[in-house]
């Protein structure tokens, strides 16, 4: 049996409505019986990296394969870049605006929860160019 | 208990209020929204202020049992729309956020 890959695009600009493709991924994969507890750390990834491009990167692309015995989550943006990728990792640092933190965000805390909850994490940018964010879920 | 025998202990005003037999677990409290995220528990009462959409996702995301609005806040129309097409459950009260986890601690002893 192949990969199951799903795709999604997220709108930037748009903080409002942020979460839809991680509700919509949440579904899907409570529709493929996966574990509960894989369900939600991949939700909490998918989530945490769906909201980061719109606040920070004005959207962009998921790809999510689900594999035999693991959940990859690809977050693809052509935002501005992190220029300090291990500062952006330490707990409480933001950049964030003002729109964003009246809304809850803001804290510094996503990267974190997204490294927490997965098995692996890697993130790829460059300044100007843009971040690809890649999780990976193990299923057992 | 459940989020209903919850909602009646605690006189709770309810929002919305789709899934009243989901099981409550311990609570957390948190206005920061990727704190919740991280810390909440599968469960979990989360008390808050926040009272804008992103509540719903949030909520949906970390499997809390309900969300408390406290010091009287009221969800927003967006809020109710969207907790209402995730099934998320959304109570309020007018205690104070220290009085509600104060009441909430009691209750899950
Ligand atoms: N896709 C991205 N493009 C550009 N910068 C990013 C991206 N994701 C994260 N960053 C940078 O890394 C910082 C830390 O991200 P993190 O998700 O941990 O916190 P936050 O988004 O600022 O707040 P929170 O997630 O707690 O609401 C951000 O403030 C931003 O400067
Ligand atoms: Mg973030």
């Amino acid at each position: 049996m192949g990969d199951l890959k799903l795709n999604y695009t997220v709108d930037g600009g748009d903080l409002i409505q942020a979460g839809e493709a991680s509700s919509k991924m949440k579904m899907t994969l409570k529709k493929l019986g996966l574990p509960p507890e894989v369900i939600r750390r991949a939700s909490i990834c998918m989530y945490e990296g769906e909201i980061n491009m719109v606040i920070h990167a004005d959207g962009g692309e998921v790809e999510v394969t689900v594999g035999m015995d693991t959940i990859t989550i690809r977050l693809t943006d052509h935002g501005p870049g992190i220029p300090d990728v291990d500062r952006a990792m330490e707990e409480g640092f933001s950049t964030a605006g003002d729109v964003a933190r009246d809304l809850g965000f803001g804290a510094g805390m996503g990267l974190p929860n997204m490294k927490r909850c997965s098995d692996d994490m890697q993130i790829d940018t460059q300044v100007g160019v843009g971040t690809t964010v890649t999780m990976q879920i193990h299923i057992n | 208990m459940n989020v209903r025998e919850l909602a009646h202990v605690m006189a709770l005003t309810e929002f919305i209020m789709p899934e009243p037999e989901r099981e409550v677990s311990g609570g957390y409290v948190g206005d920061l929204l990727s704190w919740v995220m991280g810390r909440a528990q599968n469960g979990n009462v989360w008390l808050t202020i926040m009272s804008n959409q992103n509540v719903a996702a949030v909520a949906l995301m970390a499997e809390v049992s309900c969300v408390v609005l406290t010091e009287g806040v009221k969800p927003d129309e967006a809020l109710r729309q969207r907790a209402e097409q995730q099934n998320i459950n959304i109570l309020g009260t007018k205690l104070s956020t220290f009085d509600a986890a104060a009441v909430l601690k009691q209750l899950m002893r």
